[in-house]
């Protein structure tokens, strides 16, 4: 890692490092009486152990000029690495806090195992940690091959992915020490928001530059896509987490927002939180590793255009669908659910796109779990915007709206969509990052294919149940007019529910596993490709001259 | 880089190509544009009648004049001008006639068991029969009575809450506060022990402790420790506990005092519900089997 670097760049890292462990030390030292004072450590201690690295490798020979003929996909293996590895622990507490919610006792009796701390430590795990790195991961590698360009700034790309994960770190612990906003999904507290957009503005200026220096005529919609991904993010992270800290020395911090402000400015960046981070993003890594693994031209130019503005301006307005029924005015409400409506169709045009772009591969999909994967998430993504679309209509919002419907709805994209076109994509990249002929085991990942499948089913359609269930529960009445049952009873209803999501859950827990074993299995015995070039085989392979 | 045919489509490329990837021509299909004009149409037509676009301080208000806030009051008054028939009767009949009234008698059941359900069951138990902390509404000698009567009283006002009426309920700390020796209140404890089962009450501990309860607590708890309803203290021989019958519980009881706190209802439940619900309670006890009021007629203490 250390040998590849310049001089220049060994000399810039040691001064990222001594500033990070100077402000390590400062945190440590004022944060009095809070987490503070633990994350400052944790700080410290990482940056010192970096320090240390780039010391040891500091006066190893300047690296190959023939590397920069190649591209730089260390930090992408790390980062798919990095990725498995929080899939596995994100979906761990899934699956407890899932238990917990079926055997209340499952928390131990302890403070740092309420449902309120490990379920933000199961979102954050899974999105950011596992989603976030898959995106990070799949982006250097997309850009830089789209472009046929090498990221110039070998520092900034390692400063983007472990800087990412020190945030996740951060986000994580402090949950367990009951740090938090209490922001649905902007859990963490000022300081790691911070260091996030430090982190981010670089990894915009990485992709914008590797982007100047492309040797295409024309930017590959993929990157548009991972464009707006960053650049929205960016926009929705600095605008809701804008707070006071109540001093420097405490993490507790007041949002400059109050009231249905707050709630609003909540959910304009929840709801486009799942537009440009779960949906944009991972529409770029579709838009390349489908096509790529199926061989197939993209289906339609136009389409993936004109979904691509359509989402991108569509769904900045539905975020009050959220906030049906509220104090939330009315007319915003409307706004929400009608633009909402209209979202549905670019929607269904990329998920069409996609499944049209294997029109004359389809027996590719049904030999390869591969890009199975990437097909079955082209499904769920059509299915979770569908449904997306419908629960937003106000009056069947007013049946869903806090019930465990929203959660199934949830899932269907997360595992459904998003999990599953990162493992397509990860299955695709990890024999062309590490120069392996194949997977160690195409039979594992068909096991891990079915297996995610068979999790989000019984996931989704347990949740769908009881979430029906609930929200009928809580509307019926009884012949003189009064509410029928308690919710409590609605509770005791979900019992069996409750122990069935759990169980999907951990089919999908387990099919990660057998994931992350495959990937260490390739890394270490798959034999290199025949051909020593690049394993990866070009798209399109089957067209002809026109005319 | 040419633009090529695609020969399962037989559509043209668009001659790009990124590390392989190309992409076809074909036009956007005519049912992406039929649906987005489709749901565009709907939007115009939802905005024309609803409540939708901001205009500075204000915004349109839409034809059919829809407001929420006053379709949720309007529904509100209409659902309680629907059950007005028989809530009136909860409100101002007296209990006796309400119990001789099988159809009032039917509805307090049902809507008893949800009031309950969704404000007294989280510290009372789903059945009503407490826990630790928490005492059984359905069996042992009630603390302020088990008459309706008594039960809608202690609904309205609390036990030590923040209404001014509230009952106040305090078993003082005798341990803490240096009133007692822990070798006295150890005595104490034996003799509690030997007031529930009479084969422990001859141990020398609890002979001792009978004149420490004399001088200490039979001014709260009554000479023979069945309790006072002007203290709200607690029935001492009888088999319920609120804080659990444990010798270390028992214990903790004397050393630290206790305060338990329940809720005052007047400002959250109607008159009607608090009356219903005192129904219910009180029928919870009656229903009990084997309970000792037998009827909801009250203790005969
Ligand atoms: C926050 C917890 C809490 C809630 C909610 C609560 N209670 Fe209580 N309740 C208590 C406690 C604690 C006591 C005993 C106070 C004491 O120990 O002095 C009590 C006592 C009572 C008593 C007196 C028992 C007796 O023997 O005289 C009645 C009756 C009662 N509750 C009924 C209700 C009803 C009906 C509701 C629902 C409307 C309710 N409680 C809700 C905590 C609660
Ligand atoms: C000032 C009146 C008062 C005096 C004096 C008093 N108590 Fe109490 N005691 C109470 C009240 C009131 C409660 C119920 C507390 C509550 O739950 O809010 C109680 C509760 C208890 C309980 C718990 C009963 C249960 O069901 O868990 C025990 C045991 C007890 N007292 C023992 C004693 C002993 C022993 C003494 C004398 C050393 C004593 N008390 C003196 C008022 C008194």
């Amino acid at each position: 890692m250390i040998a590849e670097l310049t001089r220049g760049e060994r000399q810039a890292a040691l001064i990222i490092l001594c500033v990070l462990a100077f402000t390590g030390l400062l945190m440590a030292g004022f944060g009095r009486e809070s987490a503070l004072d633990f994350h400052g450590a944790l700080v410290l201690a990482l940056s010192v152990a970096g320090l240390f690295a780039v010391i040891r490798g500091y006066y190893a020979p300047p690296p190959d000029p023939a590397r920069l003929r190649e591209y730089f996909d260390a930090p992408g293996r790390a980062g798919i690495l990095l990725a498995m590895g929080w899939a596995v622990i994100g979906m761990f507490f899934g699956v407890w806090v899932a238990a917990l919610l079926a055997w209340p006792d499952l928390n131990f009796d302890s403070e740092f195992t309420s449902f309120g701390r490990i379920r933000p430590i199961h979102t954050t795990g899974v999105i950011f940690g596992f989603g976030g790195n898959a995106l990070i991961a799949t982006s250097f590698y997309v850009m830089q091959r789209t472009s046929r360009a090498r990221i110039r700034d070998q520092l900034g790309a390692w400063f983007v992915l472990l800087g990412y994960n020190l945030f996740c770190l951060l986000a994580v612990t402090g949950y367990a020490l009951g740090v938090t906003q209490s922001k649905e999904y902007a859990e963490p507290e000022w300081y790691a928001d911070l260091w996030l957009v430090v982190v981010w503005v670089v990894y915009f200026a990485i992709y914008l530059r590797t982007l100047a220096h492309r040797k295409e005529p024309h930017i590959y919609v993929a990157n548009w896509y991972y464009l707006a991904f960053i650049l929205v993010v960016a926009m929705l992270h600095i605008v809701n987490n804008l707070a006071f800290p109540i001093s420097l020395g405490s993490d507790k911090s007041y949002s400059l927002f109050a009231g249905v402000q707050d709630a609003l400015t909540e959910w304009w960046y929840g709801h486009n939180a799942v537009a440009f981070f779960l949906t944009s993003g991972f529409l770029g890594m579709m838009y390349y590793f489908l096509p790529v693994r199926a061989g197939r031209p993209i289906y339609s130019y136009r389409m993936s255009i004109i979904s691509f503005w359509g989402i991108t301006f569509m769904y900045m307005w539905v975020g009050s669908h959220h906030l049906h029924y509220t104090a939330l005015p009315q007319w915003v409400q409307t706004l929400g659910m009608t633009f909402s409506i209209v979202l549905l169709v670019p929607s269904w045009g990329s998920a069409a796109n996609a499944l049209l772009t294997l029109n004359g591969a389809w027996h590719k999909v049904r030999d390869d779990a591969t890009l199975r994967f990437m097909m079955v998430s082209a499904v769920f993504y059509g299915l979770t915007t569908f449904e997306g679309s419908f629960l937003a209509i106000r009056s069947v919002n007013s049946l869903s709206h806090y019930t465990d419907w929203t959660v199934g709805h949830v899932h269907a994209g997360a595992l459904g969509w998003v999990a599953m076109i990162s493992f397509g994509a990860i299955y695709a990249s990890v024999p062309w990052l590490w120069k392996r002929e194949r997977m160690y085991s195409t039979r594992l990942v068909e096991a891990h294919f079915w297996l995610a499948l068979g999790g989000t089913v019984v996931y989704v359609v347990a949740m769908w149940n009881s979430g029906i269930i609930q929200g009928l529960m809580w509307r019926t009445y009884t012949e003189s007019g009064t509410l029928a049952y308690s919710f409590v009873d609605s509770v005791a209803a979900m019992h069996p529910y409750y122990i069935a999501r759990a169980f999907g859950g951990l089919l999908f827990l387990t099919g990660a596993v057998i994931g992350c074993v495959n990937i260490a299995l390739t890394i270490r015995h798959a034999p290199a490709p025949a051909a020593a070039a690049d394993a990866e085989p070009p798209a399109a392979g089957q067209l002809q001259p026109a005319e | 880089m040419a633009i090529e045919r695609d020969p399962v489509t037989g559509r043209l490329t668009t001659g790009h190509e990124w590390n392989g990837i190309k992409e076809l021509d074909t036009p956007v299909p005519r049912p992406v544009y039929f649906f987005l004009v489709v749901t565009t149409l709907f939007c115009i037509g939802y905005w024309l009648l609803m409540p939708a676009w901001p205009l500075g301080t204000t915004f349109t208000r839409g034809l059919l004049g829809a407001d929420e806030r006053a379709h949720v009051t309007a529904a509100v008054a209409e659902a309680a001008r629907d059950r007005a028939g028989w809530t009136a009767r909860f409100e101002r009949a007296d209990f006796a006639a309400i119990q001789a009234d099988p159809r009032l008698m039917a509805i307090m059941r049902e809507t008893g068991r949800t009031l309950f359900g969704d404000n007294c069951a989280m510290c009372h138990g789903r059945d009503g029969a407490g826990g630790p902390g928490f005492p059984s509404l359905r069996r042992g000698t009630p603390l302020w009575g088990a008459a309706p009567e008594e039960i809608a009283e202690t609904l309205r006002v609390g036990i030590n809450s923040t209404h001014p009426e509230s009952r106040v309920a305090q078993m003082p700390a005798f341990g803490r506060d240096g009133i007692l020796k822990r070798a006295e209140i150890e005595a104490v404890a034996a003799y509690l022990r030997g007031l529930a089962d009479p084969r422990l009450a001859a141990a020398p501990d609890a002979v001792a402790g009978a004149e420490l309860f004399a001088g200490n607590c039979a001014a709260c708890h009554g000479a023979d420790g069945r309790g006072s309803r002007e203290t709200g203290a607690p029935d001492l021989a009888d088999e319920t506990w609120i804080y659990g019958d444990g010798a270390q519980a028992v214990f903790n009881t004397i050393w630290n005092g206790r305060q338990g706190q329940m809720p005052s209802w007047e400002a959250r439940l109607a008159l009607w519900e608090r009356r219903l619900l005192a129904l219910y309670v009180a029928d919870l006890r009656a229903q009990e089997p084997g309970s000792a009021q037998g009827s909801a007629q009250g203790s005969t203490r």
